[in-house]
């Protein structure tokens, strides 16, 4: 067994001499979809900043499969909240973007972008323009260039959180199933109790002032998981000892 | 039915455009103004037609200097505006600056430009491109900083560097601020074109123009007038020709914003 894909050792962040987050370590494993969940303030996305390389960390270390990236951006993918998809790149161009940006040809980080368009429900839209499309196909075209971008690890910050319930059901199934196939490990932010649950392997559970690491929890059974496992009881007694810490 | 609804919203501007010109008919008709003052639209248009090989042969040099100066007001802001996003100092510094050199009307300026550099082409293109050059990098600047800050965090997640965030982001997000810019940048040219001409030259339309006002020929006057106003809004046309050209996808989003 080889160690984790993903590795966050004490990591603390000061900003303006205020500490946001202190001393939080964590690992994603190969294939784990694990979540941080915590509250408004606990440093979630400031940590997300430290791991993708967008801000070094005061303390601690970040490493990716076993080597030392701490502050060095362009090796993990990080996804936000919004598509943040360019509005006037057509879809392909959007999605080669991380190849282009490493120096790729434009004709071949196309094909190579182009190859993958079936497998995340994009056929046909690769010369539109973000516009052209609804917000759930936006959003699997944000994940396309953020897995496009990625050497194994993606951060997702708060995904879903722009979509309405149903769509959101649909691209969690959806996701489940890509990421099986193509094995992205992924990291991923919420607020949402009941969508960390369904998701993850594991929770990472994020407390305020400042953010500091209360509990890991490990959701049973693994995944893929039964279609009413929201019902269960199982479910109930996570959500309910999730609000215990929180 | 999307035709014949932009037919209509067109319609009262046509409307207002053809009761000026009967107000004015009227007004000539009945003799209210003496005819030698104010000649009516029927004469204004014969002279344009008498004129136009005429107005032609000047609008040439006029336009020559009008892109001429355009060329070098757009290169000039380019260069300051995208060095004042880049060091932030030079923002600070040449941002008043910018302000206090367009509250100078180009009128004033102009005669000092002859003063200095003759009677040829090169007073004209120099306050030609004086006056478009502040449309232009203020639009830049706006649209720099249009940039979505997130999209450009994101970029720099994917391992990119300054030069490769200001090529896939911020000269993107600044184009229709650009091609706005540009809009009362090309009718700024025609005008300061014509104005430095009114100083002295041998040829162009600001030279017609005081020749026809030294004979009192108002009808030739009236004419000139309209030929630079025809010529502007087709130099408008073109920018929004060229703004579809270069922008293709902005006609997605605006069909989004309806729905």
């Amino acid at each position: 067994m080889t160690g984790p894909v993903l590795e966050a050792r004490g990591i603390a962040k000061i900003y303006d001499g205020a500490t946001i987050i202190q001393d939080i370590s964590l690992h994603l494993e190969q294939g784990e979809l694990v979540c941080v969940l915590g509250v408004s303030g606990a440093g979630k996305t400031t940590l997300f900043h430290v791991l993708s390389g967008l801000t070094a960390p005061e303390q601690g270390n970040v490493y990716l499969g076993g080597e030392e990236i701490t502050g060095r951006p362009g090796r993990v993918s990080y996804m936000l909240q919004k598509d943040l998809l360019l509005p006037h790149k057509r879809i392909v161009d959007n999605v080669a973007l991380p190849l282009i940006l490493r120096g790729e040809k434009k004709a071949s980080a196309r094909e190579k972008a182009s190859a993958l368009f079936g497998q995340f429900g994009l056929e046909g839209t690769q010369m539109m323009y973000p516009a052209q499309l609804s917000g759930g196909m936006r959003q699997r075209a944000a994940l396309l260039r953020t897995y496009l971008g990625s050497e194994g690890v993606a951060l997702l910050d708060e995904p879903f959180s722009a979509l309405d319930a149903l769509t959101k059901r649909e691209i969690h199934k959806w996701y489940l199933q890509v990421m099986e196939k193509i094995k992205l490990s992924t990291l991923f932010i919420t607020h949402d109790i009941d969508e960390a649950i369904l998701l993850s392997d594991r929770i990472y559970i994020l407390g305020g002032k400042p953010g500091h690491m209360i509990a890991e929890l490990k959701i049973d059974p693994s995944r893929p998981r039964p279609e009413d496992f929201a019902l269960t009881h199982a479910f109930a007694d996570y959500k309910r000892e999730i609000l215990s810490y929180l | 039915m999307k035709k014949s609804r932009s037919i209509t919203s067109k319609l009262p501007g046509a409307a207002a455009i053809a009761g000026l010109l009967l107000v004015w008919h009227l007004v000539c008709t009945f003799g209210l103004v003496p005819q030698f003052m104010l000649p009516s639209p029927g004469q204004v248009l014969t002279a344009l037609w008498e004129e136009f090989p005429l107005l032609l042969q000047h609008a040439r040099i006029t336009l020559a200097e009008a892109a001429l100066g355009l060329g070098a007001g757009m290169a000039v802001a380019f260069v300051i505006a995208t060095l004042m996003d880049r060091f932030s100092i030079l923002y600070k510094a040449l941002y008043p600056l910018l302000i206090i050199t367009q509250t100078i009307p180009s009128v004033a300026i102009a005669p000092l430009l002859v003063l200095w550099m003759g009677f040829e082409m090169a007073p004209k293109i120099t306050l030609v491109a004086i006056t478009t050059f502040f449309p232009i990098t203020i639009g830049l600047l706006d649209g720099y900083a249009s940039a979505d800050r997130e999209a450009a965090q994101l970029l720099r997640s994917m391992g990119a560097g300054r030069a490769q965030i200001f090529w896939h982001l911020k000269l993107p997000s600044a184009l229709s601020h650009f091609f706005a810019g540009l809009r009362v940048s090309v009718s700024y040219a025609v005008v300061g074109a014509v104005i430095s001409e009114w100083l002295g030259g041998f040829e162009g339309l600001g030279v017609y123009m005081t020749r026809v006002k030294k004979a009192y020929a108002f009808d030739k006057m009236f004419a000139v007038i309209v030929f630079i106003t025809a010529v502007s809004l087709l130099l408008m046309l073109c920018v929004a020709l060229l703004r579809k050209v270069a922008m293709p996808w902005e006609k997605y989003e605006k069909l989004e914003r309806k729905d």
